[in-house]
């Protein structure tokens, strides 16, 4: 590595560990961004000599990330960025901090994959799924696979692992000479309707997707989620018992699977690891509190919810929505989110934009009662399970008032 | 109102024209229209279907640029909407869906030909109107302040023959100045998606158009109206 990255790289750790002592945050910020400053190329220079593979989509990103890096650790150490800080700050704070690993695997933002695959030239790139997100700034879907989809025509040597299951993901990825497509399943299908190569409508049934005016249509997956496991390319099926909820997250497993296998890890080796994870960033922690079992869910935006309701528990709870800066100023995609599963169970609202969720679980026939607090909600529930489903500054919040739980 | 007396409306092709929770007006409508004994029935018209022409209420969304160029195309070839409405129906559009009731409007980088229902044209400003909403609504119609969330990148130039349906106070609307059109029965705003969640007064007009009904009975709008106090409050302090 050359003197100044070096330097920098060492500047980087210190900053990292100093906003860390002095409660500022957990450092993966701030520790990249003046190494940056230093060396520009930092991540490239970080990057270098190591394995890598990158992480990208709308959702499941943090957890397929912490999945997939349990996974490779059968090889040897792995550097990753485990708290979601996934820009090219990030990714410099958690290489900078690693130090020498062998591997990395890196949670990348699905705007930034383009700028990260040439700093870190990857040997494989996982790709989930693309749907709407804080719609006040995020590109149009439609756009976002088109950049994907450019990105990656310029990286061949690249081998991606990519959603059979999502239209914008297969037209992103079909480009690329290697591709192993795994099939996590998908709830949401309100952006795929329209083919992203000839505009034609795009139809379903069952499982199957087709466009009806082009070839695109759903690759045959090989790795694929089967009752509580999973099925690997050679048809044989490994039980998953994760303790992270839902079947989102054995999709996410099946992709951790799918990576791993990339770098020679064999499934029958990687499963038992992925039981060890049981928190990611807060996210599905489980905290008790005046005898209530609270749960934390995050649920960004549409698509994240339907997950979010798959995993949670027929028990009381607390919606909280925010919109502030980093969870888009918009709330009209709460009117894409069908909160009919909610019907029947004692439900509670808080967030700064509470009014916006309370007249839309009005019109979807939910009752709910308003709370000003997040104690006055666990006051108001009878002790056992609490889930607690929020988007992002909203959980935060909430993480805050639970002592930052990991 | 067609002679069964039941509401009909159509969402107009939610496969192009549904970005930002469009789906809200359709529920909101069916909802306020079954809470006062009003026999409902919705019907949800994708872009490969003939558009049917004796519904009571249509409704047009937003959508990115292909999609609504596309939503502008096959409006035309279909020319469904044009004998609802000279039959007297009720439209409701919102952002991309309003910019389709003028003559044109531009979608990357094009011009391209509107319904011409109404006597506006849209083009490119200079930014892009992103954040609240809001300002007095024509008197004439009755309503309460309107209030929204815009974004758009679209400025709309009104002709003589429409009205605009709201002085802006907040946020960008048609131009800075003006928000909205209307005339007869068609009702056009920037304030995108749910747009009738936060102004449950332009819904009961649009169901009072549709059935002739000069009032109907009162609501339990509390949630609303915090709604409603809480974001103008927000929107003044800021």
């Amino acid at each position: 590595m050359p003197l100044r990255a070096k330097v920098a790289s060492s500047v980087s750790r210190t900053a990292a560990a100093l906003s860390r002592a002095a409660g500022r945050g957990d450092g993966s910020v701030i520790g990249g961004w003046i190494g940056l400053k230093i060396d520009p190329d930092l991540l490239a220079h970080l990057a270098a000599g190591r394995a890598i593979a990158l992480v990208s989509g709308t959702n499941g990103k943090t957890t397929t990330t912490r999945l997939a890096a349990a996974a490779v650790g059968v090889l040897g150490p792995v550097a990753t960025n485990g708290f979601g800080a996934n820009m090219p700050t990030g990714h410099t704070s958690a290489l900078a901090k690693a130090g020498q690993t062998p591997y990395a695997v890196l949670e990348v933002d699905e705007h930034y994959l383009p700028k990260v695959l040439v700093a870190t030239e990857p040997r494989v790139v996982a790709l989930l799924n693309l749907s709407r997100d804080q719609l006040d700034r995020a590109k149009e879907v439609a756009m976002m696979a088109q950049m994907w989809r450019t990105a990656l025509a310029q990286h061949p040597g690249v081998h991606v692992v990519a959603n059979a299951d999502d239209p914008m993901v297969v037209w992103a990825a079909a480009g690329s000479p290697a591709v192993t497509w795994f099939s996590a399943g998908q709830r949401w299908h309100d952006d795929s309707w329209v083919c992203p190569e000839c505009g034609s409508p795009i139809e379903r049934q069952a499982d199957q997707w087709w466009c009806t005016g082009c070839s695109l249509r759903r690759p045959v997956p090989q790795w694929v989620v089967e009752d509580e496991g999973v099925v690997d390319p050679r048809g044989a099926w490994h039980k998953i018992s994760l303790q992270l909820p839902g079947r989102v997250n054995l999709g996410n497993a099946a992709t951790a699977l799918a990576l791993a296998a990339q770098f020679g890890v064999r499934p029958t080796d990687a499963v038992t690891r992925l039981s060890t994870v049981a928190s990611v960033a807060g996210r599905y922690a489980q905290v008790v509190r005046d005898g209530r079992n609270i749960r934390l869910l995050l649920a960004k935006n549409p698509a994240s919810w339907l997950e979010a309701f798959d995993m949670a528990d027929n028990a009381p709870t607390l919606l909280s929505i925010n919109a502030r800066d980093p969870d888009g100023l918009d709330t009209s995609w709460l009117f894409d989110v069908d909160f009919s599963p909610l019907r029947g169970r004692q439900v509670l609202i808080t967030g700064d934009r509470a009014y916006d969720l309370a007249v839309r679980l009005e019109v979807n026939d939910v009752r709910f009662q308003h709370v000003r607090t997040f104690g006055e909600a666990v006051r108001l529930v009878p002790p056992g399970r609490l889930e607690v489903i929020a988007n992002y500054t909203a959980f935060q919040d909430i993480r805050a008032e639970l002592d930052r739980v990991l | 109102m067609s002679s069964d007396s039941t509401i009909r409306i159509v969402w107009i092709y939610p496969d192009l024209l549904s970005t930002y929770g469009d789906r809200g007006n359709l529920l909101i409508l069916a909802r306020r229209a079954a809470l006062r004994g009003l026999p409902v029935q919705t019907l949800e018209v994708r872009s490969d279907q003939p558009l049917p022409t004796t519904a009571d209420i249509y409704l047009l969304g937003g959508g990115e640029d292909g999609p609504q160029a596309l939503a502008a195309q096959r409006l035309i070839a279909d020319g469904g909407l044009h004998r609802a409405v000279a039959q007297g129906s009720v439209v409701f559009a919102v952002c991309a869906g309003y910019q389709l009731l003028g003559g044109s409007f531009f979608a990357k980088g094009t011009r391209y030909a509107g319904l011409n229902l109404l006597d506006f044209s849209s083009d490119r400003g200079p930014t892009r109107a992103v954040g609240e909403l809001g300002g007095p609504i024509d008197p004439r119609l009755g309503l309460p302040p309107l209030t929204g969330f815009e974004n758009h990148g679209g400025r709309t130039h009104l002709g003589p023959g429409v009205s605009p349906l709201a002085r802006v106070t907040t946020g960008i609307g048609n131009d800075g100045t003006t928000e909205g059109a209307w005339r007869g029965k068609l009702l056009g705003t920037y304030s995108h998606g749910p747009a009738l969640s936060r102004n449950p007064a332009i819904a009961d007009l649009l169901l009072r158009w549709a059935t002739g009904y000069d009032s109907l009975p009162p609501l339990d709008d509390t949630w609303s109206d915090r709604l409603r106090a809480e974001r103008m409050a927000a929107t003044a302090a800021s």
